[in-house]
């Protein structure tokens, strides 16, 4: 399976990114904002960070760079898009995604371990996978998921959220709410599920020794339904 | 021509620094401050003579750029 992981000038988790593609087989590349073409892929990858500064809102100035086009028309030929923290934020304000990453409720920097629940299983990354609850890494200042009630409403009716903070059992309340989240949301999908963002980041989580696993299963489950 | 927007937070939208500045304000004896909600500022210098296509190129810009109309109301003023 062939990835691209597009780079921002303030990106810092795309080489993480590259380790854990590479690391289960994916055949990556890494691919410069100012580029206008996109290597052929199977899978694209906004990655985490701070691109360009996080200046005007987080996500909004890479969101129309020059590589942008090209995400979105390869989105929008169902080719499958993940964005990941600061990738999340950037799908939102390209419109690829509804709603928008606001400032944590409690003002607070978050960088811990979460557990979060996979609420949908009816698409390419999450089909098949064996665990309902995975424990991820999140590190982030504007990571509190709002949409208007109307978009909240559309996106439960066509099964759009993806994961929602929760503990280690899967209990969702506001205890396991991190950053103020409307309904726990920590990750969502576009109307076709081929495009993901979610705040926690999987590539943290690829080694039994330094964090733990979930991260792997996360990346070999979309490997696995890409066969 | 210079073209002054202002992008504040749609109302309900909660805002967590405003909140923040009201309580300091609180706590520095300015008692009687209800609320706050903090807002962005731009001046945009357009090569325009005529203010009503200015401000039309403006008022497309905050569509596209300055503001996010999820959470975000504009103002040119």
């Amino acid at each position: 399976m062939r990835s691209s992981v597009i780079i921002f000038p303030g990106s810092n988790c795309d080489r993480d990114m590259d380790v854990a593609l590479k690391k289960f087989g994916f055949k990556n590349q890494m691919v410069w904002h100012n580029e206008q073409a996109i290597p052929k892929s199977d899978l694209i990858v906004l990655p985490g960070g701070f691109s360009y500064g996080d200046y005007l809102r987080c996500g909004s100035i890479a969101s129309k760079s020059k590589i942008i086009k090209s995400v979105i028309d390869f989105a929008n030929s169902g080719g499958l898009v993940l964005g990941i923290c600061n990738g999340f934020q950037i799908l939102t304000e390209t419109g690829l995604l509804k709603g928008i990453l606001q400032q944590n409720k409690f003002l607070n920097f978050i960088c811990s371990n979460v557990f979060v629940k996979v609420k949908d299983k009816q698409n390419k990354y999450f089909k098949d996978l064996k665990k309902d609850v995975l424990e991820l890494h999140i590190a982030h200042n504007e990571g509190n998921y709002f949409c208007s009630n109307d978009e909240l409403k559309s996106l439960e009716d066509n099964n759009q959220i993806a994961v929602t903070y929760c503990g280690e059992d899967g209990t969702e309340n506001e205890k396991t709410n991190p950053n103020g989240a409307i309904k726990n949301i920590a990750g969502i999908f576009n109307k076709n599920k081929n495009v993901l963002g979610m705040m926690p980041h999987p590539e943290r989580m690829i080694d039994k020794y330094l964090s733990g696993e979930d991260g792997s299963l996360f990346f070999k489950n979309i490997l696995d339904n890409f066969k | 021509m210079k073209i002054k927007v202002i992008v504040t937070l749609k109302n309900g939208v909660l805002d967590p620094q405003g909140k923040a500045i009201q309580q300091t304000l609180n706590g520095m004896n300015f008692g009687n401050v209800e609320d706050v909600r903090q807002g962005k500022y731009f001046e945009i210098v357009v090569k325009e003579k005529d203010e009503k296509k200015a401000k039309s190129l403006v008022d497309d810009m905050c569509k596209k750029l300055l503001a996010n109309l999820v959470i975000e109301d504009y103002k040119i003023v």
